[in-house]
């Protein structure tokens, strides 16, 4: 339970651990970044079916038009925001939080 | 010992169902022809015995409260990806948007994209974090550094309100998905759905439950893979299968029905073009946006998605599972347009919708034509094959949403407010078993009361209330350091509150008042319509015209009935069930103004109110939902 933490970790000293402040600012920006990216990207879509029908309307080869393009493109770009995010997590993010995981019980100068 | 007695009353659970579902006397016209239902039966039976089979192994590994909620932290990150593929890829959305693209084209392809894009709000904020810090529950996590009682009980109770609207949309669905593929009778369909559940919950817990939604979520992609494969094959690529809807008769007849009037003078090939653009279905763009706020944010509050979270070792875990979903996911709502489109063509929306006015039945119809028509073998065995895909779905859901709701009545309610942490290790697990039947049986009853509604709005109202009440607050609680118990209860209480008062006075409802107006006018019409009838019958000359003449009686007998029944349904009710006329609030959904409301609730409840233990620990639950500190290790255990 949330109650039953050790009291040996110094909780506020890890907060204010230079390693942890990277850590955050460095999640913080990317986040939020990538999540503003992403639903303002998603909105486009009804966005444009309704005010640009005949943007969605307009051919691009045989039948396919901009409409379904963009509709599936919808789907390649969160995929590829899924991609980034996974590569910057499993390359960056997890190893700076395994060296803090791995010195939790030593930062603050408590044994 | 124990075990055993389990495992017993496991076999006689399973029994029931499967004599419930197979020896039903009554039978009404299903899409299954009566000579090929031993064909869905079988198929049926072996879904059932392979999900029982994996419920028996289960029960053995079932011993703690952790291995029932969360199967002892030990699903891995891609068997986890794929049970949340099979606990949110509901039969509304397998049959429900093959069934809107077969019908309205392009607008039902759009209506997918959200069900993906809620994912990255999913995987960017609030799978990791939860996993680090929360246990069971969603109250889990406001509960860490909020007042756990307060915290506890109003989470339970979204909890609980979200998962039964949910639960409500999936039990009368699948009873009258179950009724139109094979046509057992619907209280039957509802019992053997509840039991079935009842059974992978009650001895399986979320072991159990975790490996029905895998083997539901690898049969109905395997289905979908095959379906699509078989539409596709004959024609060439990507193009050329879209040239082939534009050019098809039955597409270019159904544009030429929506469109009515407005289609005159234009050629065939522009009524096919038609198809594949925007604005068939949906005339309001704010609604789709008010729609689309409500999937992006809401998924996130789902309670049966985010335990989903705490069945994994660690964030990296819960982190590769929500790629692989998303990959699953995706992939699935692409395949639908190929579904959906091919439907269209092989079936026709005209045939889809004399059997489901909904479309519901557009890829089973799909799978029946591609194997040769109602009258072969294969085409029979395929059409068996997706309903039982159909109804696995939707027993896969239901054992996910119930176990949300009894973790919530039994961890939050019982546990931790009225115990105050006090239980043994037994107790918390006899807790959660009792509340699973409780909650299963619920299930079962609204199911069997509800039977006749129109539910469809329950699980858009479901998205809502997570993404106007849960979502605020755990992401508040994640990630602002002012928020406080005061915000969370005031969250709650407005977010659930606004997003279910604004539906009830929305044109979700039924108002008889135009509904009556409009059937008066029908049969103030009918004489005009039946002289005009009479007048052709003189004047037809060749059975072509005397058979549109009997084309037109048919369809005034059928308005007219129409008519008569709704004015004799409503009677003298001129108002909705909360005393309208008319909406007073013109979005189908609530999100847009609902979720704004939630978060600022949140801000406003926490500024006014005051906790000192709220900040204390913010550093150690920010700390903690950012590196994972301590989460391997509480796993352990």
């Amino acid at each position: 339970m949330a109650t039953a933490v050790p009291v040996r970790i110094d909780w506020q000293a890890i907060v204010a651990d230079p390693r942890f402040q990277a850590l955050h600012v460095a999640k913080t920006r990317f986040l939020w970044g990538l999540m503003a990216f992403s639903i303002l990207f998603y909105f486009l879509l009804p966005l444009g079916a309704a005010y640009a029908p005949g943007l969605f309307a307009r051919k691009v080869f045989g039948p396919v038009n901009v409409g379904i393009l963009f509709a599936l493109s919808e789907f390649l770009v969160a995929w590829g925001v899924a991609f980034v995010y996974a590569r910057r997590a499993n390359a960056e993010f997890d190893r700076m939080s395994a060296e803090l995981i791995r010195d939790a019980e030593k930062i603050g100068g408590r044994k | 010992m124990r075990a055993t007695v389990n495992r017993k009353h496991l076999a006689v659970l399973g029994v029931l169902a499967a004599a419930a579902a197979v020896a039903t006397p009554a039978f009404a016209q299903g899409a299954v022809a009566p000579q090929w239902r031993w064909l869905a039966f079988s198929v049926f039976g072996a879904i059932i015995a392979a999900t029982m089979f994996v419920t028996y192994l289960a029960a053995k590994r079932v011993k703690s409260a952790a291995d029932f909620y969360t199967a002892g932290g030990g699903v891995s990150g891609l068997q986890n990806g794929w049970a949340i593929a099979g606990d949110y890829l509901s039969a509304a959305s397998f049959l429900g948007i093959a069934g809107l693209i077969s019908i309205w084209g392009y607008d039902g392809f759009m209506y997918s994209v959200g069900w993906l894009v809620a994912y990255i709000t999913v995987l960017l904020v609030i799978a990791e974090p939860c996993r680090n810090i929360g246990k069971y529950t969603l109250a889990d996590i406001l509960a860490y550094r909020n007042n756990p009682r307060a915290t506890r009980i109003v989470g339970a109770i979204s909890v609980i309100t979200v998962s039964t609207f949910y639960l409500t949309a999936q039990m009368v669905g699948g009873g009258v998905l179950v009724k139109t593929l094979i046509g057992i009778d619907y209280e039957i369909s509802v019992v053997a759905v509840g039991v079935l559940m009842l059974a992978y919950v009650l001895f399986g817990g979320m072991v159990a439950t975790t490996w029905v939604q895998i083997i539901k979520a690898v049969l109905l992609v395997t289905a979908s893979i095959v379906l699509v494969i078989m539409v596709w094959s004959q024609y060439g690529v990507f193009g050329d299968f879209l040239s082939n809807v534009v050019a098809d008769p039955k597409v270019q007849a159904r544009v030429a029905q929506i469109l009515g009037d407005a289609s005159k003078g234009m050629t065939p090939e522009q009524l096919g073009q038609r198809f594949l653009e925007p604005g068939l279905l949906f005339k309001a763009p704010i609604d789709q946006i008010s729609l689309g706020m409500a999937l992006v944010f809401g998924t996130a509050g789902l309670p049966h998605i985010l335990m989903r979270f705490f069945t994994v070792p660690t964030a990296k875990a819960a982190r590769v599972s929500v790629i692989w979903a998303m990959a699953i996911i995706g992939g699935f709502y692409v395949l639908t347009l190929f579904l959906g489109m091919g439907s269209a063509m092989k079936v026709g929306a005209d045939q889809i919708r004399a059997v489901d006015p909904g479309g519901n039945m557009a890829a089973p119809l799909l799978a029946q034509a591609l194997g040769g028509g109602p009258d072969s073998l294969l085409g029979n065995f395929m059409l068996a094959f997706v309903a039982a895909v159909a109804f696995a779905t939707i027993v896969a859901v239901v054992a996910g949403l119930v176990l949300a709701a009894a973790s919530a009545m039994a961890h939050d309610l019982y546990v931790g407010v009225i115990r105050g942490e006090h239980v043994t290790p037994q107790e918390q697990v006899k807790a959660a078993r009792i509340a699973t039947v409780l909650v299963g049986a619920l299930a079962i009853g609204i199911g069997i009361a509800a039977k006749g509604q129109n539910v469809a709005h329950l699980v858009a109202l479901a998205f809502a209330v997570a993404a106007s009440a849960n979502f605020p607050c755990v992401l508040l609680t994640l990630y602002w350091k002012r928020c406080n118990t005061g915000g969370i209860v005031l969250g709650m209480i407005v977010g659930t509150f606004t997003a279910i008062a604004l539906v009830l006075v929305s044109p979700n409802m039924t108002y008889p008042k135009p509904l009556k107006a409009a059937a008066q006018k029908v049969l103030d019409g009918s004489a005009a319509r039946k002289a005009k009838i009479d007048a052709d019958l003189v004047v037809a000359a060749d059975d072509k015209a005397k058979a549109a003449v009997a084309k037109a009686q048919a369809a005034l007998d059928k308005d007219v009935a129409g008519a008569k029944a709704t004015l004799e349904r409503f009677g003298k009710d001129d108002t909705s069930l909360v005393g309208l006329e008319k909406p007073l609030f013109e979005l189908r959904n609530p999100g847009l103004v609902s979720i704004p409301l939630g978060f600022l609730a949140v801000i406003i409840g926490s500024l006014l109110y005051r906790d000192k233990r709220a900040e204390d620990m913010w550093d150690e639950l920010y700390a903690r939902q950012n590196t994972g500190i301590l989460a391997a290790k509480a796993t352990a255990h």
